[in-house]
């Protein structure tokens, strides 16, 4: 018998048929000494499917996404972890600890081997497998040895699937991402410094449901949370449109909501959910409280330039030249949302003159 | 028998940490504390502009979430002589106020509770007797035999298929586990409750800082403008947001976790005479009414207690050269003088320099270097920070309300004031400086909207933004109570750009390895402080006492190197 069937499951699978392992059940509870009764209790408890098991592993990380998954509201974290999935090794959650926990997660594989769920947060240092271990053995070679028996890979955190924060210039461990040392297994990236709590949970809760990776755009991120731009769905765009900027962080446009745009908001550029799906149960997003986005869950974005420069600076509202250089000028209502994003990267990274007709070519 | 007893990974903590033990029979003779995972963040800031420099200080950490941007701010304002309007002062107290009262709950209730609350013997428990139990200690509505019953048939149902995930291969069982079922059935009914709380007191930070985890800071102030006839700014609606939050987290506290601490912590007296170690105790104070230029308008004082005596209390420069001082003779890290001497934050330099064995090993050469984490000291002492720091300072310095509380927690419990310095003592101060911290919340809440009455709006100061109003040089040192102890940041600005800087965090303090002369830190003292292990094979009790600190070690180990080239040269044996 396959370890992640149900009893129920295999005996159908051997041709036993459904009339038949009721009678069985019945013959159970008798045996038991239980009242006829309970053989439909039985019944029910033998077909209910196991849990898929997760196993979340923890490395260069500052359990940011961990206390993320906790904040989510729906599904709850605790609907997840006691209902739905079987979270069989988390360093923050799992009461067992040393060897009790390293029994735990190796029992997770072997009793699942092929069929778990392997999540990850935090990079992974290549520079030497000293910078970081656990149990006494390196990230990497667990992150090898866990992700051989893995279904799908998750990678929680822009740490994770880019390599984040300790990939930043100038990355002094050699932090990796899990794409970069992962190539045989299906990855999802569920980037964000952290993720939107609801965001880890969906993405989780989308493969479960339905079996399936959901669809991912040119960085492995699910189409359904990081589709748009963060500009095209903010609730202050308008103001942009209209050329209503704050110009700095309690003045008239600060607080009446206008466009952050020239205290440095990263939303052009940044995909994510934050604007739709806003935080913490729809209270409020970055934007909304008055921060420019930082543009977390977009690969490099610590090496970005700089939080409060603005991201591009057309020269004037009556000429047809946009220059995309950090720092100078005022910017105007322009429709940089519809760009093509690998362009407005690559321009905004060389720092390039485009025209306005580039901009409205969107492409 | 000379056992060597290791556990990695701790769990239920922030962070990866080793701890090795020696055992002399059942007792630990030795322990020793090495953090297993560096990342660099401080090498990572250097160069770049320090208005940004929280945003990245603050990923040193996502469980105290938001302590490391608020040193971070403060340490460039105090470079800078930077000052903040009263109302963005006010808006930083209840954004750190909402992380103490967060982090203190989920400390207890998902971190720490397990090492003494048995889950499967819940199970047995009477849900009639267990109503009773919690109804005799508090008033939380939530009580009826109905309520633990549903409660307990959640947990069989979950037990009995067979897949026991985040509570798999635990020591259930073991005899060190002293509560009845019921008080056990009435713990794990509230871990379950707790989860449930935490995320919605966590909006208060959504509110003022955008989302939670990793809420947005800003120099100069706070980034909420407040507009009483604005959608999109801090108005009625999002105060009223924010006083349901408060009171909703002082219930829970008040109503839960204080009764719930106390009930027990009456079932582990005996931990009241173990786990102290250090008996020194260092707080650099926070909270403050008036602005950081002002330390008498602090909540809570700064100082240093030595060897238990509390009738002394020592005044603490974070400037000092001679003061505040990390040591590496047990770290894997370099200083350019060799590894003996010690340096202060601002002249902190580090290599990166594994020396330890190579992955995959079985135990630690603790006679060399054996922690990514350096050892700070206070004029060469060794000392503990924290919830029981705090608590002390606050009696020392003669706070009635704490003074009440701890009086209140000593008799309910009937124990000596020396069971204050003990695991039992550091997990119980957790607590009594929760209901402190959810009073004055109250206070700073009051004094917010009275600005606000009085017309008093601004929440920022724009005079000192543009980096070419500074001054070509500049230096400062950014110092706060985290929830886990004494923080601070040092920065050393040059030329609009980050020189140096560095971060001597609670855990640093508490998790460190010995120093050049053999001192132990905070953890291994107060393992190698009376605790035998019942089963080797099941260490219970080192867990109990290394969470009664409830490391974050993410926060503790941290890296500056002045010469960037050096960093990748890293011996591997």
């Amino acid at each position: 018998m396959s370890k992640d069937l149900t009893i129920g499951e295999a005996l159908r699978q051997r041709g036993v048929s459904r009339r038949g392992f009721l009678k069985f059940c019945a013959a159970t509870a008798s045996m038991m000494a239980l009242p006829p009764g309970m053989a439909p209790v039985i019944a029910a408890a033998l077909e209910k499917a196991r849990r898929p098991s997760v196993i979340w592993l923890s490395f260069q990380e500052c359990t940011g996404c961990t206390e993320s998954l906790t904040r989510s509201h729906s599904p709850t974290v605790e609907g997840l972890i006691f209902d739905t999935i079987s979270l069989d090794y988390h360093h923050t959650l799992q009461a067992a600890a040393g060897d009790a926990a390293e029994a735990a997660r190796v029992a997770a594989m072997e009793e699942n081997y092929g069929n778990y769920i392997l999540v990850v947060d935090g990079s992974i240092p290549t520079g030497n497998p000293g910078f970081s271990t656990i149990a006494g053995i390196s990230n990497l070679d667990m992150l090898r040895e866990t992700a051989a028996g893995a279904a799908a890979i998750v990678s929680v955190g822009t740490c994770a699937a880019y390599g984040g924060i300790p990939h930043a210039n100038p990355n002094p461990t050699g932090a990796a991402s899990v794409s970069d040392l992962v190539s045989d297994k299906p990855i999802i990236n569920v980037p964000g410094c952290p993720p939107i709590p609801v965001v880890i949970t969906g993405v989780l809760a989308h493969y479960l449901t339905f079996g399936t990776i959901p669809e991912l755009d040119d960085l492995g991120r699910p189409r359904a949370h990081y589709g748009q731009s963060i500009h095209d769905r903010c609730y202050r765009r308008p103001f942009y449109d209209k050329g209503l900027f704050a110009e700095t962080f309690d003045d008239e446009g600060a607080k009446k909501g206008w466009c952050l745009y020239k205290l440095g908001c990263k939303g052009p550029t940044t995909y994510n959910a934050c604007a739709t799906t806003k935080w913490n149960e729809g209270t409020s997003f970055p934007i909304e409280s008055g921060h420019p986005c930082l543009g977390c869950s977009e690969p490099d974005f610590w090496d970005g330039g700089g939080f409060y420069k603005a991201l591009s600076t057309p020269t004037a509202d009556i000429t047809r030249t946009a220059v995309y250089a950090v720092g100078a000028g005022a910017a105007a209502g322009i429709a940089l949302g519809a760009m093509n994003r690998t362009k407005q990267k690559r321009m905004a990274k060389e720092h390039e003159k485009v025209t306005i007709d580039d901009l409205e070519k969107g492409d | 028998m000379n056992e060597r007893v290791v556990v990695d990974p701790i769990t239920r903590i922030e962070g990866h940490l080793r701890i090795e033990a020696q055992m002399d029979g059942d007792r630990i003779a030795k322990a020793w504390s090495a953090g297993t995972m560096v990342r660099g963040i401080e090498i990572i800031l250097r160069g770049r502009d320090p208005r940004d420099a929280w945003a990245f200080a603050q990923r040193i950490c996502g469980v105290c979430t938001l302590v490391h941007g608020l040193a971070s701010i403060r340490a460039v304002e105090n470079a800078l002589d930077y000052t903040i309007p009263p109302n963005a002062q006010l808006i930083r107290n209840l954004m750190n106020g909402a992380q103490y009262i967060h982090d203190h709950v989920m400390h207890f209730y998902h971190l720490h509770a397990l090492d003494w609350v048995d889950v499967v013997s819940a199970l047995n428990a009477d849900p009639k007797a267990t109503s009773a139990l919690a109804q005799s200690l508090s008033s939380y509505p939530k009580s009826s035999p109905g309520y633990f019953a549903d409660m307990q048939k959640k947990l069989k149902t979950f037990v009995e298929g067979g897949q026991l995930g985040i509570f798999a291969q635990a020591y259930w069982g073991h005899p060190a586990y002293k509560l009845p079922a019921e008080a056990n059935l009435m713990a794990v009914a509230h871990y379950l409750e707790a989860l449930v709380w935490q995320r919605d007191v966590a909006k208060l930070h959504t509110i003022f800082g955008g989302k939670n985890p990793h809420p947005n800071f800003l120099v100069g102030g706070v980034a909420c403008p407040i507009d009483l006839n604005s959608d999109s700014a801090i108005n009625a609606k999002r105060l009223a947001q924010v006083q349901e939050i408060i009171n909703k987290m002082n219930v829970f506290v008040e109503q839960v976790y204080i009764p719930d601490l106390l009930a027990i912590a009456g079932f582990y007296k005996d931990w009241g005479s173990r786990g102290e170690g250090l008996g020194n105790f260092l707080t650099f104070g926070d909270f403050p009414e008036k602005g950081m230029d002002d330390p008498s308008s602090f909540l809570i004082p700064s100082g240093a207690i030595l060897d238990r005596d509390l009738s002394t209390i020592r005044d603490v420069d974070m400037n000092a050269a001679d003061e505040i001082q990390e040591y590496v003779a047990h770290s894997f890290y370099d200083y350019s003088d060799g590894k003996e001497a010690p340096l202060h934050p601002y002249d902190g330099e580090t290599n990166l320099n594994y020396s330890g064995p190579k992955p995959p090993y079985k135990q630690l050469d603790v006679d060399n270097s054996y922690s990514w984490l350096k050892s700070p000291r206070w004029k060469g002492h060794a000392m503990e920070v924290g919830p029981l720091a705090r608590v002390l300072m606050l009696y020392a310095s003669g706070h009635d309300q704490t003074k009440e509380l701890v009086t209140m927690t000593l008799n309910t419990l009937d124990v000596p004031v020396a069971a204050l310095f003990s695991t039992l003592g550091r997990t119980a101060a957790r607590g009594l400086e929760t209901k402190i911290i959810g009073d004055m919340m109250q206070t700073w809440m009051n004094n917010l909207v009275a600005n606000i009455k009085a017309g008093d709006t601004k929440t920022f100061n724009e005079k000192l933004w543009e980096p070419s109003s500074w001054p070509r040089q500049a230096r400062g040192v950014g110092f706060m109570e985290a929830p886990r102890g004494g923080l601070a940041h040092w920065i050393v600005i040059e030329d609009e750009t980050i020189k140096n800087y560095q971060a001597v965090v609670p855990s640093t303090w508490n998790a460190g390895p010995r120093d050049q002369n053999g001192q132990p830190g905070a953890y291994e003292a107060a393992l190698q402080d009376n605790h035998t292990l019942h089963d080797p094979k099941q260490p219970i009790e080192i867990l109990r006492t290394i969470h009664s600190f409830d490391p974050c070690i993410a926060c503790a180990v941290h890296v500056t190197d002045p010469d960037g080239e050096e960093l990748i040269k890293v011996k591997v044996r």
